[in-house]
């Protein structure tokens, strides 16, 4: 079965409840934007997280475009960034 | 970029300027030699029921992807010799250190823009995220007018 992992960080973590979660690849997540339009349809406060000034990274490379998501992926969410 | 020319690490534990300068100052090309230490203010300076502990979160790995990326950035951006970048995570008192970086140049004029370019795209690119007395840290809009300054510079 293929699979994807997202991560939560930071205040998101705190809001959505949620640090880490598995997720089974299919139609519905192969994509940053089916991925996130599928998280909003969970309604709130998944929907008003997704929509905002959100970073997303996978594998570790953060994404400024859409992307194919494939088996094994890393999908991380996170807000603007406050290191240093 | 060879092995020990370059020293990331996010750590817990806390880090000594005068040990990092002595590796930065090693080799007979480094004439220029700029650090910066990021610290904990004192936030019950200005609100006496602030919190002072701070603690800090990041992605592992990314950060230090990010971080290394950043450093070869620099490096092709300026001539630079050694360069040094710790992070500090977990939690943090007022008065601690947070960040160290250095780099060496032969020159003070690389030095001193390659320190200040990696520090200004460590705020805005690195997976670190600070907690103040229980509540998350809004990012800065400075800190990315800073960041995108660079873009427009000569970069010399």
């Amino acid at each position: 079965m293929a699979n994807i992992k997202l991560l939560y960080f930071a205040s998101l973590a705190d809001t959505l409840q949620c640090s880490e979660e598995i997720l089974m690849l299919s139609n519905e997540t192969d994509t940053i934007s089916t991925l996130k339009k599928t998280l909003s349809e969970r309604g709130a406060p998944w929907e008003a997280i997704m929509g905002d000034n959100i970073n997303i990274a996978v594998n570790q490379h953060i994404q400024h475009q859409d992307q194919s998501l494939a088996d094994g992926d890393e999908v991380a969410f996170f807000p603007p960034v406050t290191g240093g | 970029m060879a092995e020990k020319q370059v020293k990331i690490r996010i750590q817990t534990e806390d880090f000594d300027q005068g040990t990092e300068y002595q590796r930065l100052a090693q080799g007979t090309q480094s004439g220029a030699v700029v650090t910066f230490i990021g610290r904990v203010r004192d936030m019950q300076d200005t609100d006496p029921h602030a919190n002072a502990s701070m603690h800090l979160q990041h992605y592992p790995g990314m950060t230090e992807k990010v971080l290394h990326q950043l450093t070869e950035d620099a490096m092709q951006r300026w001539p630079l010799e050694r360069v040094t970048i710790l992070h500090r995570i977990g939690t943090l008192e007022a008065g601690d250190q947070i960040v160290f970086v250095g780099v060496s140049s032969a020159h003070r004029k690389a030095a001193f823009n390659a320190c200040a370019f990696i520090m200004d795209y460590l705020k805005t690119k690195a997976p670190l995220w600070k907690k103040e007395g229980g509540r998350w840290v809004e990012a800065k809009d400075s800190d990315r007018k800073a960041a995108n300054a660079w873009q427009h510079t000569n970069g010399v």
